[in-house]
C-alpha cells in the first residue's frame, strides 16, 4: 500500500476496508512448516478452531482445506493439539 | 444449547488473518472463540493493549466488525456509548436488526487501569459483553506487572533476584469484583475447553444487561513458553484448579467444569513449564509453589461453597 498524505486520509484516521491486514502477509515470520497428512486427518477442525492467525481453513461441508501459507507465523499449536498427530511441523527450506 | 464444531464455518469470520500478534498467542483464539458465541453483526471496542495494537496496525485492520480504539481505561465507557446510541437509533426506529456490542480488554486494560469505567458500565445496567483476555502483565509494554499477574512470577516490575523472588502479593479476583456488581452473567473461561467457552459467550450474548467474561490468554514472551503450548498451558492451568472454571448466572454459582481424580494435576507442574517462574524451582524457592497450591486450593474451596451456597436446590438460602 503506497504512503497517503492526510489530505487522502479519512477523518479521524478511520480504516474503512473490513479485514485488509490480509494485505500484509504474516507468512515470512515462520521458520517450522506444517505438513498435515490427509490420510490421517479425522477433519475434527480442532486446528482450524485453535489457528491463531486465521490461516487454516474450513470447508463449507465440514472437512479440513487449505493451510493459508501467507498468514501462517508456524507457531505449531495445531500440531499440538491434533489428536490424531497428523500435522509435522518442518523446517522451511527457503 | 449443543455446539457442533461442524457449524463454525458457517458464522462469519470477525477477526481476520494479517494481524501481528506474535506467532502461538492466545488473545486472537480468546477473541474469535468469544466471537462464535453470536450470529448477530457485533461492535467492538477494544482498550489499548496487545489484542487493539496488533490487530489495527495502521493503515491496516484485521477486523472485519465495526471496531473502536479510544483509550487504554475507557473500552468498557466507549461501549456503553455505543449501546445507548443503539437503543436511541432502535427507539426511532432507524435500525431494526438486533447487534452486540463487545467491549475487550486485557488485564492491564480491566484488572487495573479499566476497572473504574468497566464497574460505572456494570452499575448502569448497558447490555453489552465484557471480555477479558487475561495474560497476567502488560504484555504490550514488556512485561510489567498487573493486578493479575500470578504470586512469583517474575516481570520486568517485579524481576526475581537474590532478593525478592517475583511478585509478591497473588492476583486479586475481577471475576468476583464483577460478581459484585449482582449483573446477569459472569464467567469465566478458557481457550483449552472450547465448548464451554463458546457456550459462555453465547450465554454472554443472549442476557440483556452487562455480561463479562474472564478468559485465561497464555502469552509465549511473557510467560516464557514455547510456542505451541498455548493450548496446553490452558488445560493444564484448569485441571490443576489454578484457573477454575466457572459462572455467575443470576446470583447462582457454579462450576462448569470439575477435573476428576486422574486428571488433577498439581500447580507445579503448570509452573514448571513457564521461564517466568523458573526461580521457584530452586529449592530455597520451593515454599512459594506450595503457598499457590494452597491458594489454589482454598479458592476452589470457597467456589465449592458459594456453589452450594447459591444453589436452588437446598442450600443455607
Amino acid at each position: 500500500m503506497s504512503e497517503k498524505g492526510w489530505k487522502e486520509l479519512e477523518i479521524g484516521g478511520r480504516i474503512t476496508e473490513a479485514g485488509n491486514a490480509a494485505k500484509y502477509k504474516t507468512g515470512d515470520w515462520r521458520t517450522f512448516l506444517p505438513d498435515v497428512d490427509r490420510e490421517k486427518c479425522i477433519n475434527c477442525l480442532q486446528c482450524y478452531l485453535y489457528c491463531p492467525d486465521m490461516a487454516i481453513e474450513a470447508k463449507a461441508d465440514g472437512t479440513l482445506g487449505k493451510i493459508d501459507l501467507d498468514y501462517c507465523k508456524g507457531c505449531g499449536i495445531c500440531s499440538n493439539i491434533c489428536p490424531v498427530k497428523c500435522i509435522e511441523m518442518k523446517k522451511e527450506e527457503k | 444449547m449443543k455446539l457442533n464444531i461442524k457449524e463454525f464455518p458457517k458464522i462469519p469470520e470477525r477477526l481476520g488473518s494479517g494481524h501481528r500478534l506474535c506467532s502461538g498467542c492466545g488473545a486472537p483464539i480468546v477473541a474469535k472463540m468469544v466471537l462464535m458465541g453470536t450470529k448477530d453483526p457485533v461492535v467492538v471496542t477494544n482498550a489499548t493493549g496487545c489484542l487493539e495494537v496488533a490487530t489495527t496496525i495502521f493503515p491496516y485492520t484485521a477486523w472485519k466488525t465495526p471496531f473502536i480504539h479510544s483509550a487504554f481505561e475507557n473500552s468498557a465507557s466507549t461501549a456503553a456509548g455505543v449501546e445507548a446510541a443503539y437503543q436511541s437509533l432502535k427507539r426511532q426506529g432507524k435500525i431494526k436488526r438486533e447487534i452486540k456490542i463487545l467491549a475487550i480488554g486485557g488485564d492491564g486494560g480491566t484488572y487495573d487501569i479499566g476497572l473504574q469505567a468497566l464497574s460505572g458500565a456494570l452499575e448502569r445496567g448497558h447490555d453489552f459483553v465484557y471480555l477479558c483476555y487475561d495474560n497476567g502483565a502488560y504484555m504490550n509494554t514488556g512485561v510489567q506487572r498487573s493486578g493479575s499477574t500470578p504470586r512469583g512470577s517474575s516481570t520486568t516490575t517485579s524481576p526475581a533476584g537474590e532478593a525478592v523472588p517475583g511478585k509478591q502479593q497473588f492476583p486479586k479476583d475481577l471475576t468476583a469484583i464483577c460478581a459484585a456488581h449482582k449483573i446477569p452473567y459472569v464467567a469465566q473461561g478458557a481457550i483449552s475447553n472450547w465448548k464451554d467457552l463458546i457456550t459462555k459467550a453465547s450465554k454472554a450474548f443472549a442476557v440483556k444487561g452487562p455480561a463479562v467474561l474472564n478468559v485465561l490468554s497464555p502469552c509465549p514472551p511473557g510467560w516464557k513458553h514455547a510456542d505451541d503450548l498455548a493450548v496446553e498451558i490452558s488445560d493444564i492451568a484448569v485441571n490443576s484448579k489454578i484457573w477454575p472454571l466457572y459462572e455467575i448466572e443470576n446470583g447462582q454459582w457454579r462450576i462448569t467444569y470439575k477435573p476428576r481424580d486422574k486428571k488433577i494435576r498439581p500447580v507445579e507442574d503448570w509452573i514448571k513449564m513457564q521461564g517466568r517462574f523458573r526461580h521457584l524451582t530452586k529449592k530455597e524457592n520451593h515454599h512459594i509453589i506450595e503457598e499457590i497450591q494452597q491458594w489454589a486450593d482454598e479458592n476452589w474451596d470457597r467456589l465449592e461453597r458459594m456453589e452450594k451456597a447459591t444453589s436452588s436446590e437446598g442450600g443455607s438460602e
